[in-house]
């Protein structure tokens, strides 16, 4: 059907134009494709959100706003109640602040979280840009993040908001070195920056080749990584247990204090959407991506992407899980975790692979 | 064609926004506009095919330098009136200066500028980033370990220049709080909870 399509542009509007329309075309429909159910779980994620740290403080949850009235539907509605609230609200602009960055900056945040999905691959050869340096993208992207956070806490003009800012600033320069030092280990044992390459690379090797590819992956060879990069993405994500940039009880919403309706709803939805972000690259990074974790008939009958689904289910899970179990660290303990602890351990660990690597032992070959 | 047009468009941003980081009364929008033309820049060398100097200069300079630039100018308190004082007097040095980087400049690339050549176009499966790593690492290894050590030693100066310990200071030494026991903090106390009559 794809064919008949290009052969259809072509015949329409000549062989220059034909094949680039047809590229756009298909290209805004994939885009579609990957954004609107993103929208859709962020909003079913706060959902989630709120069910599951219900259920771990033995609470409900939300459980009354449903559908049509169908009781056993009960609390499914609440994201549509929230959103269509969200979107009611009056858009308050302080008199001091500087309008035009003030409603920049949640357009900036949200930006760069929706387009680091580009390279995403979400089974094999189902990515939207599969391109070489796809790993460096994500980190150049990710690292953008924090000009929303900044931005908005500079042009609300309010000392909360700019005290958030700063916390903001420093905490996710310094975890993003961690970050990028744990993915460096990742490239070297794949060889390649491709995320498509990195997934499929998992795939091979000794347990593999028994029919044992959990065991493939790389969070087994690569642990200590797996945790400096999660704990990393965390602080990121300024989630809790280091949710200091806003934290309520000294700075009331930090950055975010100024922020009503609408503009606050995209603050939230872009920080849900860096959550889901995050928990996919662990994935692909470290829990083989689309791959099955055994070879067997019915591991091999479920669809790869469904694989993806589920440990992203999984892993945006703990998230929550870490929200619900730990206190909110102290900002000298954050940033002596990441400059102190996560960067010596990392650079100490490129060494010990790459020194891995040269022995016969290695298991990347 | 399609590419020249894009490649205008970046240029004439690049250009706007460069101009707009001087202009700019606001230190912090001049900042802002400076992550901009940094922006554009790379999108340019996207264009040119160099893909990991392009996606390096956003991962460098937008997501890490420039983010520091800003928290610096965010907090400084700047007073236009003092800083307009001294710009006629400084002028003529500036236009010195400015005239000999662009002549510089100019010269470097002018022998191109009549037959630049156009970037050869590679296979799908070329990557820029393991051709530029495998020259750092082998053919540029010397260039590339001084350079380094060169930025080891500035990174300790700077930490050492900055490093005042004030005889007031109060810290906490993490080590030992962890060693806490709770003999050391708790005592129990036994007292009866009525007094006998």
């Amino acid at each position: 059907m794809l064919e008949a399509l290009l052969a259809y542009a072509e015949f329409k509007l000549g062989p220059t134009w034909g094949p680039a329309a047809y590229e756009l075309v298909t290209d805004l429909v994939f885009i579609i494709a990957i954004v609107v159910p993103l929208m859709l779980s962020v909003a079913y994620l706060t959902l989630w959100e709120r069910k599951l740290i219900g259920w771990m403080q033995i609470r409900l949850g939300p459980n009354v706003t449903t559908f049509f009235g169908i009781r056993w539907l009960g609390g499914l509605a609440q994201p549509v109640a929230d959103g269509i609230k969200l979107l009611f609200k009056e858009v308050i602009l302080p008199a001091n602040a500087n309008k035009f960055l003030f409603i920049l900056a949640p357009i900036a945040m949200l930006i760069p979280a929706l387009a680091a999905w580009a390279v995403i691959p979400f089974a094999p050869d189902v990515v939207l840009a599969d391109i070489n340096a796809g790993l460096l993208y994500v980190m150049a992207l990710t690292s953008m993040g924090v000009y929303g956070v900044i931005i908005a806490g500079w042009a609300s003009n309010s000392k909360y908001a700019f005290l958030g800012a700063m916390r903001s600033a420093a905490q996710m320069v310094s975890y993003e070195l961690a970050m990028g030092f744990a993915l460096v280990v990742v490239l070297m044992v794949s060889g390649s920056l491709n995320l498509s390459d990195i997934v499929a690379g998992q795939g091979k090797g000794r347990f593999a080749e028994i029919g044992l590819g959990v065991l493939s992956w790389n969070w087994l060879p690569l642990a200590p990584m797996l945790v400096v990069y999660f704990v990393s993405g965390v602080a990121e994500t300024n989630r809790a247990p280091f949710d200091v940039v806003e934290g309520e009880s000294e700075i009331v919403a930090g950055h975010m204090v100024e922020y009503s309706g609408m503009t606050f709803a995209l603050f939230f939805l872009a920080e849900y959407m860096n959550m889901i972000l995050i928990a996919t690259l662990t994935v692909v990074m470290f829990f083989g991506g689309w791959l099955a974790p055994i070879d067997s008939a019915l591991t091999n009958a479920i669809p790869p992407a469904l694989w993806l689904l589920g440990k992203i289910f999984l892993t945006v899970s703990l998230f929550l899980w870490f929200r619900a179990t730990f206190p909110r660290y102290r900002y000298d303990q954050i940033m002596r975790l990441g400059w102190k602890v996560f960067i010596p351990l990392t650079l100490v660990w490129i060494v010990v692979i790459g020194a891995w690597m040269q022995t016969p032992w290695s298991l990347w070959r | 064609m399609f590419e020249s047009i894009v490649f205008y468009a970046f240029g004439l941003i690049l250009l706007v926004s460069a101009l707009c980081v001087i202009t700019a009364r606001n230190p912090v929008h001049a900042a802002l506009f400076l992550v901009l033309a940094f922006f554009t820049a790379s999108a340019i060398w996207l264009l040119l095919r160099a893909e990991f100097l392009a996606i390096t200069l956003v991962l460098v300079y937008v997501g890490a330098v420039m983010v520091l630039f800003l928290f610096v100018v965010m907090m400084l308190d700047i007073n236009l009136e003092r800083l307009r004082e001294g710009f006629w007097r400084n002028l003529p040095a500036a236009l010195v200066v400015g005239g000999l980087m662009a002549f510089e400049m100019v010269s470097v690339l002018a022998y191109r500028v009549y037959g630049m050549p156009r970037p050869n176009d590679q296979p799908l499966s070329y990557s820029n980033t393991k051709e530029l790593g495998r020259l750092l690492y082998t053919d540029y290894v010397y260039a590339f370990e001084i350079a380094a050590v060169i930025l080891l030693v500035a990174i300790i100066a700077a930490i050492a220049l900055t490093l005042r310990r004030r005889k007031d200071a109060r810290g906490q030494d993490p080590s030992q709080q962890a060693r806490v026991r709770r003999e050391d903090r708790v005592r129990l106390v036994t007292m009866p909870s009525e007094k006998d009559a």
